[in-house]
């Protein structure tokens, strides 16, 4: 259990770079989840850390010393793999023991501890069996258990919930978080699921094309997104283009004027959360920005209804309302009202937003061209 | 009607499958049936019908010192030459099925090529070359031990690499990582979580190896020196002066030996699945 310390690390492929300039602390017990796209850089990020990948430049550090140059058998870190990667030759007591035989365990404790550890993933009662003959959820836990048993300084996540169906998906999460937090141990995990991402992690990063596009916690993330990337990607957005016309005023490609707060005059997308913006039969008084609107079209989701409405011949907006009984609840073709504040809107220059994107294509147009 | 003819066409390729199947095990199998069939003849000039039967054969075997002694020399090379040819096949299957290199083309042919060049000329070159090296050097090879065995393991490594290359395509290289990540050093990999994984294409190689240098005849027969014999080469010695039953018995206690070698060895690993 120790702070990990990521300084600059980057992994570069010719002129490819897979992982850029990636600057993390993660404090001691702290659970901490890498976030964004396949291909973004997490799992490369996360190999470097268990010393599957040398880093182009850059250092990695655990409890202050530099581990940047050693094996990966000589650094004290959990892995759980996506596949579990459990010995199929091997019992659950063996593979679980596998870590503490490795750092010569006299045999009693070597016992003790495997059983220990198989209790606190309640399942030590299937020591003997082989990995193939337990469930995906069972193998899980024998991973999560062969990783955990010889007190790794960080416990590392590449996507362990990704091989599990739905239902048992959350309940793992739950059970996961809270061994952490129990063990207190330093973790860092790697996932897509924003979802999964949310409920475990103490803080998260938002990673994309090799570079972390915001580091904070998931109502920094969902409140207040660094760029366009972190709106769409973290939670939902619709997001209209238009250009700040002055100061406060977004004026849409479709010809809405729409108050907003903040921005530079210029190219912008105004990025709104379908949860934020309220739909009434009779137009709002009590927002900033209100829109009268057609219904185009309705998903019904059970706990939540969408609603895409039609507010002008360009723009298109998602309402998504809580599914209560004897709420306002309009037919594709009705005429509706929609409305905001400002403050539920967020505005990203498009120019900023363009020049980044041209910067990341360039470079992996090179990399193809060197292919 | 449509589908009782279908049907009845069904059955029809159902024997036709059955037929031919059956047809091919009695031609893999009626060599092996004639030879122990013949070796129990009293006659000592094989021909039909059979004079009586007698165990007469497997007796001169027991008191003829030279397929003896080449049956120990056969069995000799053959553990050597599989050991061997495992020391070599094992690493560079490994390196062959994990590693893009320039050349790997290349080496993965030259390593099958023993298996493809006829016996003769790998026994005509390896006898030359043998000659080279010891008029160059001085040390003497030409029908030496050590220089018989050069060409059996030659014979040994396109299987052993052959079959392990096979069975490591299987292999799951995560599996490799998760052991380093819990404190395993590159050798402790190998030996506790590799070697383990792929030990059926392993036993499968050395047992294939070792079959091809017991019964290799066309390269032994320029590389033995004076009184080192093969079995294969006192065999054929043996026939050049006589027809009598004895090859047929010699050659059933070869099969013997041989099916009960693959017998011990698919009790362990299931030879079905790695050939």
């Amino acid at each position: 259990m120790a702070k990990l310390e990521l300084e600059k690390l980057t992994k570069r492929y010719g002129d490819f770079y897979a992982v850029r300039d990636v600057s993390l602390e993660v404090a001691e017990g702290e659970f901490l989840v890498l976030l964004g796209p396949s291909g973004c850089g997490k799992t490369t990020t996360l190999r470097m850390i268990a010393g599957f990948v040398e880093p182009t430049s850059g250092a990695v550090r655990i409890g202050g010393q530099d581990i940047t140059w050693q094996p990966p058998w000589k650094r004290n870190t959990g892995l759980v793999f996506q596949s579990y990667a459990l010995f199929p030759h091997l019992t659950v007591n063996q593979n679980v023991a596998f870590g503490l035989e490795m750092r010569k365990v006299p045999q009693s404790e070597l016992a003790y501890r495997t059983a220990e550890a198989l209790r606190l993933v309640r399942l030590d009662h299937l020591g003997d069996r082989l990995p193939r003959q337990l469930s995906g959820g069972q193998q899980q836990r024998v991973a999560l258990a062969r990783a955990l048993v010889f007190h790794p300084d960080v416990l590392l996540l590449d996507e362990p919930l990704s091989n599990l169906d739905a239902k048992l998906r959350q309940e793992v999460r739950v059970e996961i978080r809270e061994l952490q937090r129990q063990l207190g141990i330093t973790t860092v995990m790697v996932t897509h699921d924003q979802e999964e991402a949310l409920t475990m992690a103490d803080r998260l990063v938002v990673m994309n094309e090799g570079a972390v596009r915001q580091v904070g916690t998931q109502r920094d993330l969902y409140e207040r997104p660094a760029d366009r990337f972190v709106a769409d990607f973290v939670g939902r957005s619709t997001f209209i283009d238009g250009r700040i016309a002055s100061p406060g005023v977004f004026r849409t490609e479709g010809g809405l004027a729409l108050r907003c707060n903040g921005g530079a005059v210029g190219e912008a997308s105004l990025a709104l959360r379908p949860e934020r913006i309220s739909i009434s039969p009779v137009p709002l008084d009590d927002v900033d920005n209100t829109l009268e609107g057609t219904v185009e079209f309705i998903s019904y989701l059970g706990a939540q209804i969408d609603f895409h409405v039609r507010v002008s011949p360009r723009e298109r907006l998602v309402v998504q309302i809580a599914n209560r009984a004897g709420d306002f609840s309009p037919d594709v073709g009705d005429l509706v009202h929609v409305g905001w504040s400002s403050s539920d809107a967020r505005v990203f220059s498009r120019s900023a937003e363009a020049d980044r994107a041209h910067v990341h294509r360039k470079e992996n147009q090179r990399e193809v061209a060197n292919g | 009607m449509v589908a009782h003819s279908v049907l009845g066409s069904r059955h029809l390729g159902w024997w036709l499958l059955r037929g031919v199947a059956g047809l091919s095990m009695i031609y893999i199998l009626l060599p092996l049936i004639f030879v122990t069939w013949l070796s129990f003849f009293y006659q000592e000039i094989p021909s039909f019908p059979p004079e009586g039967y007698s165990l007469r054969w497997y007796k001169a075997i027991a008191t003829n010192d030279r397929f003896a002694s080449g049956f120990l020399l056969s069995m000799q090379l053959g553990v050597i030459a599989t050991v061997l040819g495992l020391m070599v096949g094992v690493p560079a299957a490994l390196c062959l099925s994990r590693y893009r290199f320039r050349g790997r083309e290349a080496l993965n042919s030259l390593l099958l090529l023993p298996l493809v060049v006829p016996g003769v000329v790998l026994g005509m070159a390896l006898y030359v070359s043998h000659v080279e090296v010891e008029i160059a050097t001085g040390i003497p090879i030409l029908g030496s031990l050590g220089g018989l065995l050069t060409g059996h393991v030659l014979v040994v490594i396109p299987w052993t690499v052959r079959l392990v290359f096979a069975s490591l395509a299987g292999f799951d290289r995560t599996l490799e990582e998760a052991a380093q990540n819990l404190g395993a050093d590159r050798w402790t990999t190998f030996r506790r979580i590799t070697l383990p994984s792929i030990l059926p294409g392993v036993v499968a190689a050395a047992m294939f190896g070792f079959v091809s240098s017991f019964g290799n005849l066309e390269m032994s027969l320029f590389l033995v020196g004076p009184g080192r014999t093969t079995l294969p080469i006192a065999i054929l010695q043996y026939l050049e002066w006589k027809i009598d039953p004895t090859i047929a018995a010699v050659s059933v206690l070869q099969i013997l030996l041989i099916g009960a070698a693959m017998l011990i060895t698919d009790r362990f690993v299931k030879i079905s699945r790695v050939v």
